[in-house]
């Protein structure tokens, strides 16, 4: 694109993808945005009126949001910490030269194409559930009492299941950042008297950084928003116990039927998970520079 | 301190054998050039010294110790490799340190070690850079001082120079000359650079399909080449080696002559030709000929010599100094 009119010319061509898609994520906000100022009960058809910022006042004075914020942190960092730590060690695993490396690659990426609601089913009904499910089996066969994961620990138990959907993600783009480390490097570490373990320390884990920077960044955006897996398996409960923010807002939204306090909910979401990205971007940036 | 040798050493990958069966004796201090055209079996062989890569056969004994099973750590060898390999979130300093801490040395041990080494290596002004900041020469320098702190029995250099630039790469030839008569270490130097082997050895071992095809000191493979193969391989520009009638006259099946052993004159001399390509080097002229009934043959003479593209010239070989080969390709 160096002459004046091909940059004319590319101009046009891309403005209306580029207008599409400016559409599609400012209608929505700013309707939200909308109707966030409003009282807006689906119960009371026809009495919408402008209301300020009561909206937002009621919604972050509620406990509940609290809670929920809570309960996001910890399942965004719960998830963080298993699939990053996990998808190292598979990825290295995965790394070594083994019969049927092929198949074992493609089999530890498939619970990435399982959608969300079948595998937090599965999850519930056929692994988790104290009666039927696979663990209550195992711990009944060594004389346990069997856990009720949902009742027990519901928390622990969507996190479980989340970071399952995440590893495969993680593990994918480990291994690829793996596979790009000089085997050279590896062999002078060799020569200079390291240790597997000073390896990894000193050489792998570096050259990781970029990749394990990625994966935080990309999996955090997803999993602020983790909602199917909620809905599937506890309806977030016990009480507020697996709410999160994302939930909490559809409960106002389609369970007390309050469109405007969960507008204003979506945008105080919007503006969490800006605050978060400007912590990301900037470690990011840290990490991208050398 | 530092003596290499291998006996009946072999490699195969599969069923493919890389390097059938080599003896060799590498002596305390000795600088050791392997030399090979591409894919000779050269980079495994110094692979293998350096415990990289896993015996078929045989075994390597360093300072009269069997080391053919050892971990490569604890052979107390050191390793230059062809691409540095040089750890690239550390800077130079870390480098170079880090043999020494992977060895359980003190701090301040360490410290005195690495800023001598990159005193010895013209380092000091870039300790605090990471490799990405560095020229080629200077990484390569890095590489060399993270392998001399740890001062090993013998350094294994593969290819260092071939990622550098001319200047740099005959430079880089001087400096590392250096090193070994200031360190009095064993090296074992690997290149496929015939110029390289020449200057800086004072043993070459040529290789040929993984075999031996002559070991001996620079001047004495220039001078009684073996074989055809090292006769065409040692010397630049190549050896000339002419077959049919003219070898029969020397009861030869191939004659062989340096281009700088052959007179050339425009009035009268043994071959007739005319002159094809004429390099100009400055010191030296190359002129290819094309003879009559002899072939082409390559001349090396002083700068000042005048010849044009198609002019016709007579060439006479020095018959002290031509090389004579038997059908098998051996010297006679």
């Amino acid at each position: 694109m160096a002459t004046l009119q091909t940059r004319a010319t590319a101009r046009i061509m891309m403005s209306p993808a580029i207008i599409l898609l400016f559409l599609w994520m400012i209608v929505p906000l700013v309707m939200t945005l909308y109707f966030s100022f409003l009282r807006y009960n689906l119960l009371m058809p026809g009495t919408e009126e402008y209301v300020g910022f009561l909206n937002y006042q009621y919604f972050l004075t509620d406990p509940a949001f609290f809670t929920a914020l809570g309960n996001t942190l910890l399942l965004v960092g719960g998830t963080l910490l298993i699939t990053v730590i996990g998808g190292i060690l598979l990825a290295i695993v995965l790394d070594q030269p083994f019969w049927g490396q092929g198949i074992v690659r493609l089999l530890v990426i498939a619970p990435f194409f399982v959608m969300p609601t079948v595998s937090a089913l599965v999850w519930k009904n056929m692994l988790m559930h104290p009666v039927n499910g696979l663990f209550a089996w195992i711990a009944r066969s060594f004389g346990f009492q069997p856990v009720d994961w949902f009742a027990q620990v519901p928390l622990l138990s969507i996190v479980l299941i989340v970071a399952w959907q995440w590893l495969p993600f993680a593990t994918l783009i480990l291994l690829t950042a793996l596979q790009s480390l000089d085997g050279e490097q590896i062999e002078a570490a060799e020569m200079d008297g390291a240790g597997p373990l000073s390896r990894f320390i000193y050489l792998v884990l570096p050259h990781l950084a970029r990749a394990i920077t990625v994966v935080i960044l990309i999996e955090t955006i997803f999993l602020l928003s983790v909602f199917a897996e909620i809905l599937v398996t506890t309806n977030g409960g016990p009480g507020l116990q697996t709410t999160n923010i994302a939930y909490l807002i559809y409960s106002q939204a389609l369970l007390q039927f309050d469109v405007g306090g969960a507008s204003a909910g979506g945008i105080v979401a919007v503006i969490l998970a800006n605050i978060v990205a400007v912590f990301l971007i900037r470690l990011i940036g840290k990490n991208l520079e050398r | 301190m530092g003596s290499i040798t291998l006996e009946k050493v072999s490699k195969s990958f599969g069923t493919t054998s890389v390097i059938p069966e080599i003896d060799l004796e590498i002596n305390d201090g000795e600088f050791v050039v392997f030399v090979g055209p591409s894919g000779c079996g050269k980079s495994t062989l110094l692979r293998m010294i350096a415990g990289l890569e896993d015996l078929s056969g045989g075994r390597i004994i360093i300072d009269g110790k069997d080391m053919s099973s050892e971990a490569p750590a604890k052979r107390g060898l050191s390793m230059v490799f062809q691409s540095y390999a040089l750890y690239p979130h550390m800077s130079v300093y870390q480098n170079i340190a880090f043999p020494l801490k992977m060895d359980g040395q003190e701090k301040s041990a360490i410290d005195k070690k690495v800023r001598d080494a990159a005193h010895i290596l013209n380092l000091t002004n870039y300790l605090d850079r990471r490799p990405g900041q560095l020229s080629g020469g200077q990484r390569q320098r890095v590489a060399i001082g993270r392998a001399i702190v740890r001062q090993p029995k013998a350094f294994l250099f593969d290819e260092p120079l071939s990622n550098l630039d001319a200047a740099l790469r005959g430079n880089m030839r001087l400096e590392i000359s250096d090193l070994h008569h200031q360190l009095k270490t064993t090296m074992i130097y690997v290149t496929h650079d015939q110029v390289e082997a020449m200057t800086m050895a004072d043993k070459i071992v040529v290789l040929n399909a993984g075999r031996i095809e002559q070991v001996g000191s620079p001047l004495e493979l220039y001078k009684k080449p073996k074989n055809v193969f090292v006769a065409g391989f040692i010397g630049s520009p190549r050896m000339n080696l002419i077959e049919g009638a003219a070898a029969e006259k020397h009861k030869a099946s191939t004659l062989g002559v340096r281009p700088e052993h052959v007179q050339i004159s425009k009035t009268e001399g043994a071959w007739k030709g005319t002159v094809g390509v004429t390099e100009h080097l400055g010191s030296d002229t190359f002129i290819h000929v094309q003879t009559e009934g002899v072939g082409k043959i390559t001349v090396r003479t002083d700068g000042d010599f005048a010849t044009k593209h198609g002019q016709s010239v007579f060439l006479t070989p020095d018959p002290s100094r031509l090389h004579l080969f038997d059908a098998s390709g051996q010297a006679i």
